[in-house]
């Protein structure tokens, strides 16, 4: 049965251990013992950014020395070598620079795909809603021409919590709670399904959480377009919004709570990038029954072979440990292969 | 529900006491949560919403140490480099130091087992910081640390804690149990107290009215048996005594010492299920402890959702466990303490080393 919202705000003042058994019922349900994670990489196309967001700590403006855009070359080549590495999936994403239109991410795209038999899960609804901008063309289009190009499908980065109450205190030049929605909406209308995402530990309310959940739910109801739903809590260090990292105890919880909360949710992912792998393994007992990504780090990458193995076998390990079966995913869920 | 736990949540439910068998099962259960459940469940029948800790401060005399526990990365010989010992005004000044905060109140001594030092150089230090510093309670010395006063100076165990009591010192503290199966003490420890020598220690100062704490050190090479066979050596010796306060687990760093290359951390899977199957094992022990050292400060809030009541205390500088790649820091300040507990909904109380409640926190 649903839970409304006025539910979901006295659910959340149950105990950690009870949210986590209700949350680990659900999963154990759905997908039993198993657990995924994907091999992907990271690309950043550029760091130039004009949102200078006070929770971002990757941006540059564009005379700062360590700016920096790359080549379709050299897209190319982290693509090949995540290719070599048993990538299936990459994420392109970047800054919002002026200086690049729209073809020369069509261009990216393009090359990508002849050159390689890989998923391209890129661009935020910040990035779509920026390009539209830049180009004076509708969304819906920008969406239609990149999908034409090969974009397969759109991460949900940049949702943070989708109440504008939050936004305007943490990032009033991002995207808007509605905007943001809409580009999603567009997306899946298309065929394009994204994922959807949430980032704590803003000083928001449990009602603001909750509502930022209700909102992707609704709209969830309406397309059943997103594949997963991803929660990381906003890590205050080298930024200027500052302020303290979330407990773990309070992430879990929430964790707990959106795998109860989001019924029409199929993936609930837990986040070792944000937490740590320690509590990341602590998640698969909480609800979560995906680890995202073994993100091929560039160091990682270029350690070559060895130090790679280690990452797979180490997440390998990190779920077997907890007594479930680790799989290798594709950006669709499907099991490519188990351990 | 639960399949074979069924009956093992039966027994729990109506406080009846588990089996060594139970134990083995419990560890072989990868429902965590459960887990966690039932020892929360259990923890706040017994202990209610109060988290003790304490504002206090580690003095390590020594690490200087002629045990050399494969284990350990803090003793060392004295030829080795970066070992120490310390002479009286160098621990009064550490004391002094931790004494600006003006809630200070306690120090633990924990020490390497020197060579050269008599029992009565031990007790000394024992003596002058209980005149000195009157208003400080004094935990000291584990188990083998006692043991081994014993074998050096030919008094009786008895004695030796008679005349440490006599100076002052108020309780023992429970580390060196290690894992109290002989078979692991050979491979790792075979120079210092043998399991039922440190259980003796314990035995001994109950009896004459010296409180004790006990430990785990797991995550190392023992299996799981072995420490359901701890933890019931533990609890039997609770039934007779009942002068166990709180049960610590340390799950083993490997960093720095000689099992670096062997052994890897423990999972916090791993950490959380041990705490939650010690509350629901140790049906006998009032505290279970969260040692924050050594979980860190995150999984340390969260073992307090898994059957742990007490969070230790803020430790002023902590050497031994940073020598072996402890991450978490050093110190805590009292504030961050309280804040960790408050967090969860939960009491703080600062108390003595007796668990004697000096304060409780419940007013913002």
């Amino acid at each position: 049965m649903r839970i409304t919202k006025k539910e979901g705000i006295s659910l959340f003042k149950e105990n950690l251990l009870n949210l986590g058994r209700t949350a680990d019922n659900i999963k154990k349900n759905k997908f039993g013992n198993v657990v995924t994670f994907i091999i992907d990489r990271n690309i950043n196309y550029t760091n130039i950014c004009q949102n200078e967001c006070d929770f971002c700590a990757f941006f540059r403006r564009k005379n700062q020395k360590s700016s920096y855009v790359l080549s379709h070359e050299e897209i190319i080549e982290k693509v090949r070598e995540a290719v070599n590495l048993g990538a299936t999936q990459v994420m392109i994403q970047g800054g919002l620079n002026p200086e690049l239109g729209l073809d020369y991410f069509e261009k990216m795209l393009r090359m990508i795909k002849k050159n390689f038999d890989i998923t391209i899960h890129s661009f935020t609804a910040t990035e779509i809603q920026y390009f539209a901008k830049l180009e004076g063309i509708p969304e819906l289009e920008i969406l239609k021409r990149l999908q034409a190009a090969g974009l397969d499908s759109l991460p949900g980065g940049g949702a943070e919590i989708l109440v504008d109450e939050v936004r305007k205190k943490i990032s009033p030049k991002k995207i808007s709670t509605d905007d943001w929605l809409n580009i999603m909406k567009s997306a899946h209308s298309i065929g394009m399904k994204s994922t959807a995402t949430m980032v704590i530990g803003f000083d928001e309310t449990i009602e603001q959480r909750i509502e930022h959940m209700e909102k992707i739910r609704n709209l969830q109801d309406e397309t059943g377009g997103f594949r997963a739903f991803i929660m990381w809590s906003f890590q205050p260090k080298n930024t200027k919004l500052g302020g303290e990292k979330i407990s773990s105890w309070d992430y879990m919880k929430t964790l707990a709570f959106n795998r109860i909360y989001l019924d029409n949710i199929e993936h609930i992912q837990g986040s070792w990038v944000t937490q740590g792998e320690r509590i990341g393994q602590l998640t698969l007992n909480f609800g979560a029954d995906d680890l995202g990504s073994i993100m091929l780090e560039e160091n990682v990458v270029k350690a070559a072979g060895t130090s790679y193995k280690m990452s797979v076998q180490k997440m390998i390990n990190l779920i077997k440990e907890t007594g479930n079966t680790p799989a290798q995913r594709n950006t669709k869920y499907k099991i490519l292969k188990e351990f | 529900m639960f399949g074979t736990f069924t009956e093992i949540e039966r027994k729990v439910l109506n406080d009846e006491r588990l089996t060594r068998e139970d134990g083995i099962k419990l560890f072989s259960c990868n429902d965590l949560s459960w887990l966690g459940a039932m020892a929360d469940y259990v923890r706040k029948k017994k202990c209610g919403d109060i988290v003790y800790y304490n504002v206090n401060c580690h003095v390590n005399l020594t690490n200087i140490c002629t045990s050399l526990c494969k284990f350990c990365a803090f003793g060392r010989e004295e030829s080795t480099k970066g070992s120490y010992a310390m002479n009286v005004e160098q621990v009064i000044s550490v004391v002094e130091d931790a004494m600006k905060d003006p809630n200070m109140s306690g120090l633990h001594v924990v020490s390497g087992l020197h060579p050269q030092w008599s029992f009565e150089h031990y007790l000394n230090f024992i003596d002058i910081l209980h005149k000195k510093f009157p208003s400080l309670y004094i935990k000291g010395f584990t188990g083998v640390e006692i043991t081994h006063f014993a074998k050096i100076s030919g008094k009786s165990v008895k004695n030796i804690l008679i005349e440490l009591k006599n100076v002052g010192l108020q309780a023992i503290a429970g580390g060196g149990a290690e894992i109290l199966s002989d078979r692991v003490r050979n491979l790792l420890c075979p120079k210092k107290a043998t399991a039922d020598e440190w259980l003796e220690v314990a035995r001994i100062a109950h009896s004459i009215g010296l409180k004790t704490n006990a430990s785990m050190l797991y995550g190392h090479i023992e299996t799981l048996e072995e420490r359901v066979n701890h933890l019931i050596k533990l609890r039997d010796l609770q039934d007779i005594t009942g002068g166990f306060q709180t049960f610590i687990c340390f799950p083993f760093l490997p960093k720095n010492t000689a099992l670096e290359k062997d052994i890897k951390q423990t999972s916090m899977w791993d950490d959380l299920r041990t705490i939650a199957i010690s509350r629901l094992m140790l049906d006998n022990f009032k505290n279970i402890k969260a040692y924050w050292v050594m979980l860190t400060v995150p999984v340390a809030q969260v073992a307090l959702n898994f059957g742990a009541n007490d969070i230790d205390g803020t430790i002023h500088k902590e050497n031994i466990l940073h020598e072996a790649g402890a991450t978490s820091p050093k110190s805590l300040k009292e504030d961050e303490i309280i804040k960790i507990i408050r967090d969860i909904g939960r009491i703080p109380a600062a108390c003595d080393c007796n668990f004697n409640i000096l304060r409780i926190i419940d007013k913002v």
